[in-house]
């Protein structure tokens, strides 16, 4: 973990390359450092900070999207980035709206943070530009919602093949 | 089905795809896979593997274009086994929550809570006794070895040799057998516990454990010796599902996979949780990448994970094996009867649970697939606002296109196989 001066310094680093609307802040938290990016952003924060000469977090390990109701704006994605040389990991976080869930795609960055991307969609409802392959991953593709939003009701689902098949389309077409 | 929509089978509309078989020609512009000797215009066919397939390891779904015998494009579908467990985990206190991620990779459940609790006990700045992170190591390294046993089991199995299901799942027993008599469970034991564990291990236990070291060396030995000097397991394997390091780490592969490609990469090592650092041990590294180096590397790993518990077992501490901290941890049994504040601690815990102030963390193990990584984010209230799994299998089952597109229908099965993916981590 970078500690509480290094995050800074990569922010600063960040502001500097990329421009002070970046960065929206940094936080330091439990010895884990995170560092929030603008969504319109955060493809160029994490390009950059991946290919730092000095200190890059060349490897994603975790991408995954959380849902802050009631804080707005509502929705956010994470990237757990690592270090594998150093041995650091760095947290890159972005929040959008429910109304404006776009995000740039890093597919182009990592390959492997598509199916990740997908879950994140199918779940949470963020879109990502530009992603070779936009659909859902853990639903089946004609779901309609995303159940991990918190105002996502649990239960209710109906069951197929319990003598509803006139209820649930096509699926014995 | 006509193949109006195109040559790409994920054009076919949704449900239309259960309908399996379609058949198309190679287009001009389309190369036939390297060293096959198919004309021109002759047929891809598009099936389904899975799935409900036994080769499939689980309900993995395949969608395969074929060139004949060569798989010309692979497709992984995935979410028949998904249950929603993360959702499940937000309405739970956070020590129930643990049965439930427990269930995800269902092969290596102790690891699968000893991230989620690596990550509220983070939240919480709890330290936990040192007894505790050694119980933690053994129980850890015998769930990493009863895994790799039914890999090996199920995955020798692909390649024709039967015998090994028995003789893999025989030995996995054993491991059963000391989760059963130290947790009252064989499987999904919640034995790890926010703070600790759930109780000591008991007398008996760790004689019974050092039989279990004492047997696995030559049971292991005698596995090598059937499967290194068996032809047709060789040719199956060697040189066969090459994937390079660079392309791996691209794919966010990591664990054996990412070790047999070339790249000594283990958290164990490279960032230490729970006295990992106090073991001597060594990282198996492959060479080539291929599946003899990724089948080499687990069996390895095995005879490292011995190595680990018989230290651990030696160096045991003494101490508590749960932290003392009343306010996360249960009382012991018999202060109820004398202590009233043991009681109403022991009261507000089972009712209530223990509130964790609002944060975010993120917490990764070394499972038997690789980077285990649990992510929770804690809103002030006795309930996780969000808990998620980073789970090996799901990243790491990118790497099968990779993996298999070029190379016959039956090495496909052979490289589902060396992947080794949990469908119930993949789909949570």
């Amino acid at each position: 973990m970078p500690d509480a001066t290094g995050l800074e310094l990569i922010a600063q680093r960040v502001r500097d390359e990329l421009g002070d609307d970046a960065v929206v802040g940094t936080v330091y938290y439990r010895d884990q450092a995170t560092l929030e990016a603008s969504p319109a952003r955060v493809h160029d924060v994490l390009a950059f900070i991946k290919t730092h000469p000095e200190e890059p977090f060349e490897f994603l390990s975790s991408l995954h999207g959380c849902d802050y109701l009631p804080d707005e704006p509502r929705l956010g994605v994470h990237y757990e980035l690592l270090s594998m040389t150093r041995a650091e990991r760095l947290r890159v976080k972005t929040r959008v709206g429910v109304d404006e869930a776009h995000v740039p795609t890093v597919t182009d960055l990592w390959p492997g943070a598509n199916f990740q991307e997908r879950e994140v969609w199918d779940m949470f409802g963020i879109e990502f530009g530009d992603h070779p392959d936009h659909r859902r991953i853990l639903m089946p593709e004609d779901y309609e919602g995303h159940p991990q939003r918190r105002d996502f009701p649990i239960g209710g689902e109906p069951v197929i093949f319990t003598f509803n098949q006139d209820e649930i389309p096509r699926w014995y077409e | 089905m006509s193949s109006q929509e195109g040559k790409n089978p994920l054009a076919v509309p949704y449900r239309e795809r259960e309908q399996s078989i379609t058949m198309e020609s190679l287009g001009e512009g389309q190369a036939p896979v390297y060293g096959t000797e198919l004309e021109r215009d002759s047929e891809l066919f598009t099936i389904n593997i899975g799935p409900h397939h036994p080769a499939t390891h689980g309900v993995l779904r395949l969608l395969v274009t074929l060139e004949g015998e060569y798989v010309h494009e692979l497709t992984p579908l995935i979410g028949y086994v998904h249950t929603g467990i993360e959702k499940s985990c937000e309405d739970q206190s956070y020590w129930k929550v643990i049965p439930f991620v427990e269930r995800m990779d269902y092969l290596s459940y102790y690891f699968n809570a000893m991230a989620f609790c690596m990550a509220v006990e983070r939240l919480l700045e709890l330290e936990v006794p040192a007894r505790a992170q050694y119980l933690r190591v053994i129980h850890m390294e015998l769930n990493r070895i009863s895994s790799h046993l039914f890999w090996m089991a199920t995955s020798i199995l692909d390649f024709g040799a039967i015998s090994f299901l028995w003789w893999g799942i025989r030995d996995r027993e054993m491991t059963l057998d000391l989760f059963e008599m130290s947790s009252g469970q064989r499987m999904h034991p919640r034995y790890f516990q926010v703070g600790g564990v759930m109780e000591d291990i008991p007398p008996g236990w760790e004689q019974k454990c050092r039989e279990f070291l004492a047997r696995m060396p030559s049971r292991i030995d005698q596995y090598e010796a059937v499967l290194d000097k068996n032809e047709i397991f060789l040719h199956r394997t060697r040189n066969v599902g090459v994937v390079s390091k660079e392309r791996m780490l691209a794919l966010g592969v990591t664990g054996p996979l990412l070790r047999a490609a070339g790249h000594p990469w283990d958290l164990r090592k490279a960032m230490p949780y729970s006295s990992y650092e106090h073991f001597d041990f060594k990282v198996p590294v492959g060479t080539v990448g291929d599946h003899y180096d990724r089948y080499q590397v687990r069996i390895a790993e095995m005879r490292e994970s011995l190595k680990i518990i018989e230290q651990a077992l030696d160096g045991l501490p003494e101490g508590r094996y749960i932290t003392d901290n009343r306010k996360i941890a249960l009382p012991p049994r018999h202060e109820l009867a004398t202590s009233m504040e043991a009681l109403i601690h022991h009261f507000k815990l089972v009712t209530e649970g223990f509130r964790v102030p609002p944060g975010e963390a993120y917490s990764a193990v070394e499972s038997p697939r690789g980077e285990l990584g649990c992510f929770v984010v804690a809103d002030g209230s006795a309930k996780p606002a969000r808990v998620h799994m980073r789970d090996p299998s799901f990243v790491n089952l990118q790497s099968l296109k990779d993996m298999s597109e070029g190379t016959l229908i039956a090495d496909l099965i052979a490289s589902v196989a060396m992947l080794d993916p949990i469908l119930g981590g993949i789909d949570r």
